[in-house]
């Protein structure tokens, strides 16, 4: 007997198991989401894929589908939510979309416009994070780290190298790497890696180019996130605007 | 100490290979044990033990760095940290900070440069009822006035060893006050796990389901149908933890528990152990309370010798279980049930996806009971006594006692225990509370009341609580509660997720805006919607109810927040002139040209 729940009162098939977010994606139906990606264990820490289930807001990418569930995919209450998550985690780092190579096609730009954040809203902490650039062919820009542990699962996972990880806790939580010196060109990261490319923001750039397709020009310059996805199902096409 | 031989540092780390064992949940239980050695993790540490129990340096590090209690780098000898709870600080502890500080001539949070003492604050050490408190390299030391500070800079200065200090420098005081249904009778003879055996595991249920029992950490899951859940979980190992990490500011009733009833909490947990076939548990301990490890040790072996512990337990074949005790290592969230598998299991204590819960998958992915010290207690009488006798106490939906810690501005602070139902009133007048201004209940995640609310009743349909009972009079700010528990919240957060990590950073920011008298009405409402979203988008309790006390006071108790307003629109954050100093004091111009006033800001 097939199962199913209503997103914004349209019907969503689910198979048993299945997410929130899974089966809405399955159904064509976007839900803003950052650290979420479906080729990785969801952990629904980022926060900003909330839905509204009766009086609770919880994590679509966490969540199991429930036959005959209501969920609420786009009142204010959950898009006031998804908008102040947005604007804590550009007042947490030093985002500076105009000096960013990844302008354009960074999901943290992207899914701030499509959730109307107008402004960062609350007072910037500008952290010190000095820039890594010990890697010949890859930079880590801590300042633009979200914390969504992709490149994390990524060099665990798929990789199977545990380059990174999550130190620190509170405010202070940080991407530590795993080297004697805790630098990226002192670890066995490689460009060919995973890790490499899963970063859905500008915290992990590959070296040696740059703006090669002019901003404006880029994947969410052109379409909204909702229409177009993430900037993974566009890595070919990504790739060859970078490389 | 400046530095640790590397020799040393592995020799060390081999024996605790050796005593611990190399399985890799054992990482933070050995980095523990390192920093109680050295007084720090020193690189050859964290590169040995990442060697042999095949984890990450990284791990190794994170976990360091998560842990208010592991450093890596050195402390001095003596490691001093002052409770810095809201009830320390009503009791005074910030003068003998500073009075210890001149004593010694160093600075808070700072290593003298000879290496011999390091000053600090740390969150609520359990100690309320008898405080202010401090830990020495571990060892709570209570009751402390100017002549105990004065001798603690003299012993410190002396180079003195801490088994040299004065032993009541160390005594903790039960400060058992009032004996309800489980404290009115502290024998045991093993006589609730016999009639586990004699009855059977069905039947130890159906008592437990009758009685009513409910969680007592405060979120009031039914005791039965955990237990239900973890024995029905398909998979041949299951675990029983006991999650002694009471680190809600205000509470201590864990801390008198274990010290005075430990054979009971034990003998709950062993009952669970029978009820859902598991063979190993844990007594998870807040690292402040280090100093009872020896003593639940020494009723853990008893409880071996008689029989009652161990292997084919009461001579029953294949009735199993032993029980280790693990520390913390200062970390709030450890108390919440997730984190705490995660700490258990070695790691940075964050909280996990649910579900899975951990009835079903919790310790090494194995189904896994978690219940409080007290919830274990309860269990044990109950399969006792029956579970008629617990439900002949309290209310409907609250079924028997609760055990408060009380604290602050009382006669009388330390443990009672009342039915459910009881009225604040009552608990207010029992303790000697007098001109009550406020009451803090449950912990700085809790609700705050008014006297308005002194008719309300402590139960779970009203005012559930794990137990934390802190009285404010009439001469306290409430400000000065506020601006702890939002210090509290921003240092605690575990980092997981945006709104909690973010959130209480914000949160404090304004609080202290407020306090520095910078604030507008509209920082005050800011305060309301950033409280809002982290209520309803956290991950989990701590994110959740990280707000609370903010929302509270700003609705019962508005004038500490109105009278120091600046004004009643909006003050920026960012103070225009103040950002010029260093402009001013490179350019070495002071003159008023060199000064941006506030009615040139607004001109502009």
């Amino acid at each position: 007997m097939s199962q199913s729940f209503k997103l914004d009162g349209r019907e969503i098939p689910f198979l048993p198991g299945q997410t929130i977010m899974a089966a809405a994606t399955a159904a064509g139906v976007y839900i803003p989401h950052l650290c979420h990606n479906p080729d990785y264990a969801p952990q629904g820490s980022c926060r900003v894929c909330v839905v509204g289930m009766g009086r609770r807001q919880v994590s679509a990418c966490t969540t199991p589908a429930t036959d005959g569930a209501e969920v609420d995919n786009s009142s204010e209450a959950v898009q006031e939510s998804r908008r102040s998550v947005l604007q804590m985690l550009f007042a947490e780092g030093n985002h500076v979309c105009p000096a960013c190579e990844r302008s354009g096609n960074c999901q943290l730009q992207a899914v701030a416009y499509y959730v109307g954040m107008l402004s960062p809203h609350y007072p910037p902490f500008f952290p010190r994070r000095p820039v890594d650039a010990s890697h010949p062919h890859f930079i880590i820009d801590f300042n633009r780290c979200i914390l969504c542990e992709l490149c994390v699962r990524a060099s665990r996972d798929h990789d199977g190298k545990r380059v990174f990880a999550i130190s620190g806790r509170g405010l202070a939580s940080h991407l530590v790497i795993d080297s004697p010196s805790g630098l990226l060109g002192d670890s066995c990261f490689a460009a060919e890696d995973r890790a490499a490319h899963v970063c859905p923001v500008g915290a992990i750039l590959p070296k040696h180019k740059g703006f090669e397709r002019p901003i404006g020009e880029r994947l969410y310059d052109r379409e909204p996130i909702s229409k177009v996805g993430d900037v993974r199902s566009h890595d070919r096409a990504h790739e060859s605007e970078v490389d | 100490m400046i530095g640790s031989p590397t020799q040393d540092v592995e020799g060390f780390v081999a024996e605790s290979l050796d005593a611990l064992g190399r399985e890799p949940e054992q990482l933070l239980q050995h980095l523990i044990a390192v920093q109680r050695r050295f007084g720090w993790v020193p690189p050859a540490a964290v590169e040995r033990l990442s060697a042999d129990l095949d984890v990450t340096r990284t791990q190794v590090r994170a976990a360091i760095a998560f842990y208010a209690f592991l450093h890596d780098r050195p402390q001095g000898d003596f490691d001093i940290l002052f409770s810095d709870n809201i009830t320390d600080r009503m009791l005074g502890n910030q003068r003998l900070v500073n009075l210890l500080a001149e004593r010694l001539g160093v600075r808070l949070g700072e290593t003298r440069s000879d290496g011999r003492v390091t000053l600090g604050l740390t969150s609520c050490t359990g100690m309320c009822d008898q405080g202010p408190a401090l830990l020495v390299n571990g060892r709570a030391v209570t009751a402390l006035n100017p002549r105990r500070v004065d001798r603690i800079a003299d012993l410190v200065e002396q180079g003195t060893p801490l088994e040299h200090w004065p032993g009541d420098f160390f005594r903790v005081e039960d400060n058992l006050r009032r004996r309800g249904l489980l404290l009115s009778n502290p024998v045991t003879d093993g006589a609730g796990l016999r009639k586990l055996i004699d009855k059977g595991a069905d039947a130890a249920l159906a008592e437990i389901e009758r009685s009513g029992l409910r969680g007592r950490g405060g979120a009031g899951f039914t005791t039965a149908l955990k237990w239900k859940f973890a024995r029905e979980a398909p998979g041949a190992e299951r675990y029983v933890v006991c999650n002694a990490d009471e680190g809600e500011p205000g509470t201590f009733k864990d801390r008198v528990l274990l010290t005075s009833f430990a054979d009971l909490v034990i003998e709950g947990m062993t009952i669970c152990a029978g009820v859902i076939g598991a063979h190993k548990g844990f007594i998870y301990l807040r690292g402040e309370y280090a100093y009872l490890v020896a003593h639940l040790e020494s009723v853990l072996a008893r409880r071996r010798a008689e029989g009652l512990l161990g292997e084919s337990i009461l001579g029953i074949p294949r009735f199993d279980f032993d029980v280790a005790v693990h520390l913390g290592a200062g970390a709030y969230i450890c108390g919440e049930e997730s984190a705490l598998i995660e700490s258990l299991e070695g790691k940075r204590g964050v909280t996990r996806k649910r579900p899975p819960f951990p009835v079903v998958c919790g310790y090494r992915d194995r189904p896994t009971v978690v219940n409080n010290v007290e919830t274990f207690l309860a269990a044990a009488r109950v399969v006792q006594w029956g579970g008629y006798w617990f439900r002949g106490e309290g209310t409907d939906q609250s079924a028997g006692s609760k055990i408060l810690s009380v604290s602050g501005d009382c006669e009388r602070p330390g443990i009672y225990e009342y039915p459910f139902g009881t009225p604040v009133h009552r608990v207010l007048t029992d303790c000697g509370a007098e001109h009550v201004q406020a009451l803090q209940i449950s912990g700085a995640a809790g609700t705050t009341l008014s006297p308005a609310d002194f008719d309300r009743i402590i139960a779970f349909e009203d005012l559930s609580t794990a137990g934390s009972f802190m009285v404010f009079d009439h001469s306290r700010d409430m400000l000065d509660m506020v601006r702890s528990f939002a210090a509290f919240f921003a240092h605690e957060s575990c980092g997981f997720c945006t709104p909690c990590r973010v959130g209480t950073g914000l949160l404090h920011n304004l609080v202290e805006k407020v306090a520095d008298g910078q604030a507008s009405a509209h920082d005050l409402e800011e305060m309301r919607q950033i409280g809002s979203v982290m209520k309803l988008a956290s991950y989990c309790g701590l994110g959740q109810t990280a707000p609370s006390h903010i929302r509270n006071t700003l609705d019962k108790f508005p004038d500490i927040y109105k009278r120091r307003l600046r004004s009643e629109e909006y003050t920026p954050s960012f103070d225009l002139d103040a950002a010029l100093s260093e402009a001013r004091a490179l350019s070495g111009r002071d003159d008023a040209g060199a000064h941006i006033s506030e009615t040139q800001e607004e001109e502009a």
